[in-house]
């Protein structure tokens, strides 16, 4: 729960090797490191930091602009309840009164066992399941309270296993051979693209 | 900045407010508004650094065919026929808005903030701001003033979100640690959480703040910007020459800002320039001379101290009884004074203007020089041989990354350790301490590289020769002494196989201390007088002019102490030098001052060599006299009296004159123009020099000056004729300025020798050619001991030096004594970072804190100069080529 673990710190060097240079490979490092510890810890930041060389202050910059990067714990499950206007329409603030009686909690809090932390988020692009909400970013459609409560208990008994803890992006990730790599050449390198050159003679 | 003549050929053609300017190729509308007269607002514009369009308060309408709309002028280069107008009812409208949105989070406490009277946010509002906001909405709050660094306090709902600061901290310093963190709303400037904006260069940021949203520490609440005064200086922190402004308010210095000039700091400041205000104010400043009694150093009459400074130099036993050591402190004039003195009227020549810790005189003003601006020229090549810049000459380490990241620079750097400039070097080597000269003797050889050599693989070598090949034109040579544990015979013998090698190479000495170039110009070295002449070519000329000449070269530093020691030297006198902390042999320091049997000192506070003086005269300082300093160029610019010096505290000139007259000569000062004259006068270098300053020269002046001299051998009157005629050798040329000198010398026949000065003619005749640089051989470096690590002693931007410890906001960022080791050490040792290790060498032993860095190669162990708690100069002999020493754990 600090900077990256050593398999992490292997998995964030195959990833900065992904681009042409390492800096760009500062968001998907700060995935990682939220999928290891759940959020965005300060030391974490700094560890990133040194490996895509830039300072700390810089990856806070970058990661601090994203809302879905947390900086402070969270919940275990982050549970986003939309309340913008086909949500509000079908009952998104009523749910969301709702949860927040059930978890004992208001929107930006987490629960004291750590399980869950409530957020009120504004259109997530399910208009046609309103209300709908989030937990972890995986879609529940339609949702009633009686369905909220009802998969509040299934998290907390542990039956969601496709909802994994909060910060995991995918179960399975992606690896790219080495041949098939971007990384490897940068772009002052590389020959100007075909349409300049046919540009310019587009020109003449 | 820009010249305001541009020819229309290669300029373009743009109409601002109906007027037709023409522009230079690529400017900025916005600058080439400003330079033809109309000022566009703005708030994160500036300059010296790039463009981002933030604030959009530089919104000009602005048709380029299409039709006129706004678009910000900071933004967008001139395109011929290109029309603005930057008072139109639309501009008007947007700057308005602008405005109000811009003041719509702004506190307005005006009232209570530093800025305020000053400010461009304040000025431009009531400028181009719509005078009454529609915002009635509850303001942002945040918790102010903030703390970003030990120096600076950040109030963030000042804050209007320009980028200036943030832009100059990545840009400028390279130092990116402070940063926009959020977004929109909800976005500041801040840092990272413990990790404060410990940057050199952090107070350049209050300074371009355009609101009042940092101020720095030394500043806050102390003065009002319609009650400073201010003067325009130059910063003497270190010796880059940085132009500045001095702000006081109730005879009390302020504080520092910089001033843009084009060759040296283009507008920024070290921290330690910066705040090196507080120096001035310091109470530890002497405001009355010192005596020995019994009981110790007491306050004195200046009559009774006087007298017994000149009946204690009076009583020295020969010319060569007496030592003088210091004098980088003083002004040209100071100097000069001092010289005529010990030189011209005590005629020793035992006088040395530098501590042990720089290069030999003839080195310093031997060698081809180049400028800053030289060293930094697009595309150019540069070796750096010699300290850390960064923390040395911090400015100059400035120009040297604006040369490298953006203007194609290539930097090869060959330093005993990695230094701030490593990572802009296109190649970096460190050879073994010693053998630094051989490492550099093969990098500009032309053979290929296939063995090691120092300790260096023949891969980086060839990697570091290669890039310093591949440079088409000459190279440009930084020099200085990287370390004092390091004989500086080892950079001399470097200096001279580059010369040799390639002998277009041109030099910029890199040292350090802040009027250290002057000091050596002024004679202030053994076997130099005034002028960059050396005592056996000048004795001559200065004959005419000074009662005596000294008859022998003289002792350095080195010499003096080693002759006190012996009880050779009945007199020493220190020109605010403290050699018991700043000499490399803390050993034969101590014992140089207690064989002495006289210690003379002239300071503006005491320190720890002055202390055990006889006599300490009370000197005016930095912002308390009028002078002039020569940078490590040799660019002369002037020094302002702003403040009373503290009690009866005199300059140095004055001081000289005292006691010269206590000893039955005149020196003929009766003023400070006096002194300036005298030196324009007779100094050969310096020739005309008053008559450059007279007319008024904001870049400094870049000696020596192409001068015209006409010697009439009747009565050797020297008639400097004009410093802006520039005549070739060729006789027919030297027709034309007979003319100007027959106006000059009021119809006099002019019967004598026409000369003409400059950087690359031929003197010979009466005046005295200047010091030559003389190349020694390669130097055999001592056999490695394995068991040993050679010693590393560099020294860092904060110290314990008097100039450092007297101001109250610097003092505590000196780092202390450590030692520091790669970290594949560690084992063998069996010591551990931040732990306790003792270093020792034959003579001396220090318990120091042990630091891991990877910068530090292998063999060898890197200290700090001058820091509390070990001191690294209790190690170091002064006669050893380098200092070999063991390393082990403390008990």
């Amino acid at each position: 729960m600090a900077r990256l673990s050593n398999d992490n710190v292997e998995l964030a060097r195959e990833i900065i090797g992904n681009y042409p240079r390492p800096k760009s490979a500062l968001i998907p490092l700060l995935h990682l490191a939220q999928e290891q510890d759940g959020h965005l810890t300060d030391e974490a930041m700094a560890h990133i930091g040194e490996l895509v060389g830039v300072s700390s202050a810089e990856v806070l910059g970058t990661a601090s602009f994203y809302e879905m990067f947390k900086m402070e714990t969270v919940g275990r499950y982050m549970v986003n309840i939309c309340t913008n206007i086909s949500c509000q329409l079908r009952g998104g603030e009523e749910l969301l009164a709702h949860a927040e009686k059930t978890l004992g909690i208001r929107p930006g809090q987490t629960t004291s066992d750590g399980l869950f932390t409530l957020e009120d988020v504004e259109c997530i692009a399910a208009c046609t399941e309103a209300p709908c909400l989030q937990v972890n970013y995986r879609y529940e459609h339609r949702i009633s309270n009686e369905g909220f409560d009802q998969l509040v208990d299934d998290l907390r008994a542990g039956r969601r296993s496709d909802i994994p803890s909060h910060g995991v992006l995918a179960e399975v990730r992606q690896h790219i051979p080495e041949d098939r790599r971007a990384g490897v050449v940068t772009p002052e390198d590389k020959a100007a693209p075909v349409w300049i050159a046919a540009a310019g003679e587009g020109v003449k | 900045m820009a010249e305001s003549e541009v020819t229309p050929v290669d300029g373009v053609a743009v109409e601002i407010n109906g007027v037709e300017v023409i522009a230079h190729k690529g400017e900025l509308l916005i600058d080439a508004a400003e330079r033809t007269g109309t000022y566009i607002p703005r708030f994160c514009y500036h300059e010296r650094m790039k463009p981002v369009g933030m604030c959009r308060m530089c919104l000009v309408e602005v048709d380029t065919g299409r039709g006129p709309a706004l678009q910000p002028s900071c933004m967008i280069e001139c395109t011929p026929g290109m029309k603005a107008d930057t008072e139109s009812a639309v501009t008007k409208k947007a700057q308005d808005g602008i405005l109000e949105f811009l003041l719509a989070n702004h506190p307005l406490d005006c009232p209570v903030c530093d800025k305020g009277g000053e400010c461009p946010l304040q000025d431009q509002t009531m400028a181009y701001g719509p005078g009454e906001s529609r915002f009635v909405e509850e303001k942002r709050h945040k918790e102010k003033p903030i703390p970003i660094s030990d120096l600076v306090l950040l109030d963030r709902e000042r804050c209007i979100l320009c980028d200036r600061c943030t832009r100059f901290a990545k840009e400028v310093a390279g130092d990116p640690l402070i940063h926009f963190i959020h977004r929109g709303n909800n976005t500041e400037v801040n840092t990272f959480p413990d990790e404060p904006f410990a940057s050199y260069f952090s107070g350049n940021t209050v300074q371009i703040c355009p609101v009042g949203a940092l101020t720095a520490s030394t500043y806050r609440f102390k003065a009002r910007p319609w009650d400073l005064e201010t003067t325009e200086s130059t910063c003497q922190t270190c010796s880059v020459g940085c132009r500045i402004s001095i702000d006081s308010s109730r005879d009390q210095v302020q504080r520092f800002a910089g001033v843009d000039i084009d060759p040296v700091n283009w507008g920024w400041l070290c921290d330690k320039g910066r705040f090196s205000s507080q120096v001035v104010t310091s109470d530890a400043r002497l405001s009355e001379p010192l005596v020995r009694d019994g009981s110790g150093l007491v306050a004195a009459k200046w009559s009774d101290a006087l007298g017994r400074f000149a009946s204690a130099l009076d009583n020295a036993s020969s010319a060569q009884s007496i030592g003088v050591i210091g004098g980088s402190r003083l002004t040209n004039e100071d100097a000069y004074a001092w010289s005529k003195l010990f030189k011209g009227v005590l005629a020793t020549d035992n006088v040395d203007a530098q501590l042990g810790d720089g290069l030999p005189a003839h080195v310093v003003l031997g060698l081809p020089s180049a400028t800053i601006d030289e060293v930094c020229a697009p595309g150019g090549t540069v070796l750096l041989l010699g300290p850390d810049v960064k923390e040395e000459l911090p400015v100059l380490f400035l120009r040297l990354r604006h040369a490298v990241v953006e203007d194609r620079v290539t930097i090869v750097e060959v330093s005993p350790r990695s230094s701030g400039i490593t990572s802009l070097a296109a190649a970096s080597v460190h050879p073994r301490p010693g053998e630094t000269a051989d490492v550099v003797a093969a990098l500009v050889g032309s053979s290929v590289m296939d063995r090691e050599i120092a300790g260096v693989s023949a891969e980086e070598l060839e990697q570091a020769r290669g890039a310093l090949s591949a440079s088409t034109g000459p190279i440009t040579v930084v020099l200085g002494r990287a370390s004092l544990a390091e004989s500086a015979s080892i950079t001399v013998a470097a200096a001279s196989a580059i010369l040799n090698a390639r002998p277009d190479t041109t030099f910029l000495s890199a040292l350090r201390r802040s009027n250290v170039r002057g000091a050596l110009d002024m004679g202030l070295a053994p076997g130099l007088l005034p002028g960059r002449v050396t005592l056996e070519d000048g004795a001559e000329w200065y004959s005419e002019v000074w009662p005596a000449t000294p008859s022998t070269t003289g002792l350095d530093t080195e010499g003096i102490l080693r002759a006190a020691a012996d009880g050779r030297i009945d007199v020493l006198v220190l020109l605010g030098a403290d050699p018991l902390s700043d000499f490399p042999d803390a050993d034969l320091a101590e014992r140089g001052l207690t064989g002495a049997r006289t210690v003379l000192a002239v300071d503006t506070a005491l320190n720890s060599s002055s202390r055990r003086a006889d006599v300490v005269l009370a000197a005016a300082g930095f912002a308390e006299k009028t002078g002039t300093t020569t940078n490590i160029e040799g660019r002369v610019s002037t020094l302002s009296h702003r403040v009373t010096p503290p009690g009866t505290s005199r300059a140095d000139w004055m001081l000289a004159a005292e006691v010269s007259s206590r000893l039955g000569t005149d020196l003929g000062f009766e003023n400070f123009a006096d002194v300036l004259s005298e030196i324009s006068a007779v100094a050969p270098a310096y020739l005309a020099l008053d008559q450059a300053i007279a007319e008024g020269s904001p870049d400094g002046i870049l000696l020596p000056l192409d001068v015209v001299v006409i010697i009439d051998e009747d009565d050797d009157d020297i008639v400097i004729v004009d410093e802006t005629v520039t005549v070739s050798e060729d006789g027919a040329e030297v027709d034309v300025t007979a003319d100007v000198v027959t106006e000059e010398t009021d119809g006099d026949d002019v019967e004598g020798l026409i000369e003409i000065i400059s950087d690359d003619s031929d003197v010979a005749g009466g005046l005295p050619p200047f010091v030559q640089f003389t190349p020694i051989a390669a130097i055999v470096s001592p056999p490695v001991d394995s068991y040993g690590f050679r010693l590393v002693a560099s020294r860092k931007l904060y110290d314990q030096g008097t100039l450092v410890q007297s101001a109250p906001s610097l003092a505590p960022l000196a780092p202390g004594s450590t030692v520091s080791l790669n970290p594949w050490e560690f084992d063998r040792l069996g010591v551990a970072s931040g732990g306790r290790a003792i270093v020792r060498t034959a003579k001396a032993s220090v318990n120091v804190t042990v630091q891991s860095d990877p910068g530090v190669p292998r063999g060898v162990a890197a200290m700090v100069v001058n820091q509390a708690d070990g001191r690294v100069s209790d190690l170091v002999s002064a006669d050893e080529l380098v200092a070999e020493v063991r390393i082990e754990t403390a008990p």
